[in-house]
């Protein structure tokens, strides 16, 4: 039951995510469709959640938005400088500060909750922890992931030791430490709250204003010490931007889902756009989204945890971006890959079934070869196609109404002869071009026009036709410039 | 401090991960891919989770399975998304381990009410508690041993994995070094990759389950980076990484035991003081190796010193 009823629970957040704006009403259907022990919340509190008018949920929402927001920002420069994972280094590093400043102030007569106090702490260590990472990386051969492999690994063991020593202070109210770990959105109180608001704006503001120096510093890094700019200066200020971000997410999402915080929405971003200033934006605004709708469905409903559910938000919102990005989507460059792909293969059919035409043909050199039936093994040797590939291709042309086909044989039709004759003539315009321009072997240029022909705009074909016939080409039917060859045929 | 035969245990349990985990770490060093180690131990969490409820049993070989299966798919879906998506290969792997994190703190939630499989215990595990569970004993010497079960299966983990490192030697090497050369010399690059990444979750998933995932995370990267830095063999780095995380396996629970006496405490968290002992070895490796370190580099001549003056 048990099983079930958690498997549900996960559809029903995912399920409510791909049709955020029917979200509403889906816990109502979904109590007269499963009547299982899960108790749905009724469509009026979740209005109510979702547009901030619960008071008790409100303050935790908002933070979380707001969280979502600058992270999406400051972390889209951390994707584009491939450094994703310094967040997670970072956090890590984070908890033996935590650990350690709660002992500090204990001993110092403290009660050792104070909030800011732990997380001055966290920004200590985790400062020098991104420190050790620069270092390690600088001074030694070992390479960007080993160090912070190394800095996560020993500063998370060292807060652990810390923290086995806390446990057994009489002083004991640490349990709520280790809430850091995995996050405590609901504890987020109006203190709480006004600090992650005041500290999420000082990142926005610094990260836009600095927005031309970090992009340089992203795009090129060599570029900036030669303009006599402060690299690493400008790389510190970045990462202590991160360190901010990620010391006042540690409350409400835990220092391992903060990661997801940094990265999701800035690689989800990154899909639908080239432009810089549309990413920053757009990773923003899907930080914010997920922070939004995760921590209201986890308010909304018993037993989800905050942070887990803000990350899988985030986590449905990219695989959206990635399958239908419409700038650099899975979707998108298949299909892009899918027509270039017919279009190579529909360019090399009907070159090879000309060229078979020429030999065949009786007419004068010059002059258009005669469209008769061709037997389809001649072509086959034209080209390194497998009988397959053929077979499909002979099938597409068919579709495409370029050939007709008989038994054991093809024929193009009208427009296929009149393509067909367009295409060779292209080619052999390249190669010759190729061999009078660009000095390229003739026995080579086969191929390499080949690999270029099928690119080519009917801009560049008749740039090309001028050139070739200012040096007194033939144009009409264009003879191969090399020995084309027969094949076993 | 009293030192008992239960405390040699708990480093020989130490010491066998250390070493277990140590051997593909190198590979993971070497291939830049250090970050691997950590994506996969949080990410086994959902697998932990299902093979659970699924079974309805804590008994050790269905989470297994559910884990080593889900440190496989982690690996598979980092592949995937930074290949199909061309997204950095680094973002990738965060993006997959949280989620599937993520997804797992759901399930455990969900379950928590029958269940103490609790993630703190799942991520710090109790290396200091592998003795009591005792899965056979031994005589040795009119000595009798009680064999921890933690200790039958690491030594087997360590023992799969020399061997594979053993037999696919020259494959590795090779293709950790030159993944094109070898995909001419007819070595499946991408197969060494896949089953290097199954040796790494096979280990992550059962030397967590007996000693947390902390020791795991840090075995697995900082003794192959120290040994990294103190050689240039393959062969040598292998054996050094796994000097590393023998000592480090003895020193941390040492530590672990006496250090926090110093401050008026009584003892901490083994695994703790494993991680942090092998970051105190890799700290004085960079300090003072003879050739990449700091010291050294600070007194060597520099290409500047060494022209000749004009």
């Amino acid at each position: 039951m048990n099983v079930r009823r958690s498997l549900l629970g996960l559809l029903w957040c995912l399920g409510s995510v791909g049709f955020a704006g029917l979200g509403h009403d889906h816990g109502d259907t979904g109590r007269s469709l499963w009547t299982t022990g899960m108790e749905w919340p009724a469509v009026q509190d979740g209005l109510e959640v979702l547009i901030l008018q619960n008071y008790n949920t409100r303050l935790v929402v908002l933070s979380t938005a707001i969280l979502g927001l600058a992270s999406g920002l400051v972390g889209s420069f951390l994707l584009l400088r491939k450094r994703s994972l310094m967040g997670d280094a970072l956090s890590h590093a984070c908890l033996p500060g935590i650990a350690l400043f709660f002992m500090v102030m204990v001993s110092f007569g403290g009660e050792g909750k104070s909030l800011m106090g732990l997380l001055f702490g966290g920004t200590v260590t985790g400062v020098l922890g991104v420190a050790m990472v620069m270092g390690i990386r600088n001074t030694t051969k070992i390479k960007d992931d080993t160090a912070m492999g190394i800095v996560l690994s020993v500063f998370f063991g060292l807060g652990i030791a810390v923290l086995g020593m806390v446990q057994s202070m009489p002083e004991a109210s640490a349990a709520g430490l280790e809430s850091f770990i995995y996050g405590k959105a609901a504890s987020i109180v109006m203190q709480d709250f006004l600090l992650i608001a005041s500290v999420a704006l000082v990142v926005v503001i610094c990260t836009l204003s600095l927005m031309k120096e970090f992009t340089v510093l992203c795009f090129d890094e060599g570029y900036i010490s030669a303009i006599g700019w402060p690299a690493r200066v400008i790389d510190i200020v970045m990462l202590i931007l991160v360190t901010a971000v990620t010391v006042i997410g540690l409350q409400a999402v835990g220092l391992i889902l903060i990661i997801a915080f940094l990265i999701t929405p800035a690689a989800a971003a990154r899909f639908w756009t080239n432009d810089l200033r549309t990413m920053l934006w757009l990773a923003g605004a899907i930080g914010g989204i997920s922070g939004w709708f995760g921590s209201s469905v986890s308010a909304l409903m018993p037993r989800l945890p905050a942070g887990a559910v803000i990350v899988l938000v985030a986590a449905v919102l990219f695989l959206f971006s990635m399958f239908f990005g419409n700038a650099r989507g899975v979707l998108l460059r298949f299909r892009a890959h899918r027509h270039l792909h017919r279009k190579v293969g529909r360019q090399h059919l009907l070159r090879a079934m000309y060229e078979v035409l020429e030999r065949l043909s009786d007419t004068p050199e010059g002059t258009l070869p005669r469209n008769v039936r061709v037997p389809i093994k001649d072509v086959h040797h034209k080209r390194s196609w497998s009988h397959a590939r053929l077979q499909r291709l002979i099938a597409q042309a068919k579709r495409e109404d370029h050939i007709e086909v008989f038994p054991k044989k093809i024929r193009l039709t009208e427009s296929g002869f009149g393509e067909a004759a367009r295409i060779t003539r292209n080619h052999r315009l390249w190669e010759t071009y190729l061999i009078t321009h660009a000095d390229v072997a003739p026995q080579h240029v086969d191929r390499d026009a080949d690999r270029v022909e099928h690119v080519l705009g009917p801009e560049l074909v008749g740039k090309l036709e001028e050139k070739l016939a200012a040096d007194g080409h033939p144009l009409v039917s264009i003879p191969s410039p090399h020995l084309i060859a027969t094949g076993r045929g | 401090m009293d030192w008992l035969a239960y405390d040699t245990w708990i480093v020989v349990v130490g010491a066998l991960c250390a070493v277990a985990c140590a051997l593909p770490g190198c590979f993971l060093v070497l291939r830049g891919m250090s970050m691997m180690g950590d994506a996969i131990s949080h990410a086994v969490l959902p697998g932990l989770a299902l093979g659970f409820l699924l079974t309805g049993s804590r008994a050790s070989l269905p989470m297994f399975v559910g884990a080593a299966v889900v440190g496989v798919l982690t690996a598979v879906f980092t592949q995937w998304i930074s290949q199909f998506g061309r997204v950095d290969r680094g973002a990738a792997m965060g993006i997959v381990f949280t989620t599937l994190f993520a997804l797992g703190l759901v399930l455990i939630v969900q379950a928590a009410d029958r269940v103490d499989l609790d993630p703190g215990c799942v991520l710090y595990g109790a290396v200091e508690l592998t003795p009591i569970d005792v899965a056979f004993e031994a005589e040795l010497f009119g000595i009798v041993l009680e064999v921890p079960r933690a200790v039958v299966t690491l030594s087997a983990v360590l023992a799969l994995n020399l061997i594979l490192i053993l037999v696919l030697y020259k494959e590795f090497n090779l293709s950790s070094f030159d993944p094109e050369l070898a995909n001419t010399c007819g070595i499946n690059a991408s197969l060494m990759h896949y089953l290097l990444m199954s040796m790494v979750a096979v280990t992550t998933v059962a030397s967590f389950e007996a000693v947390g995932s902390i020791i795991v995370i840090a075995m697995l990267v900082v003794p192959g980076a120290t040994a990294y830095l103190l050689t240039r063999r393959l062969s040598m780095m292998l054996l050094l990484s796994g000097a590393f995380g023998i000592l480090s396996a003895f020193l941390g629970h040492l530590g672990a035991l006496t250090v926090p006496s110093w401050f008026g405490f009584d003892s901490t968290s083994t695994s703790g003081g494993m991680a942090v002992a092998t970051g105190v070895l890799f700290t004085l490796t960079w300090v003072f190796a003879p050739q990449e370190g700091l010291v050294s580099r600070w007194f060597r001549p520099t290409e500047q010193d060494l022209e000749p003056l004009t």
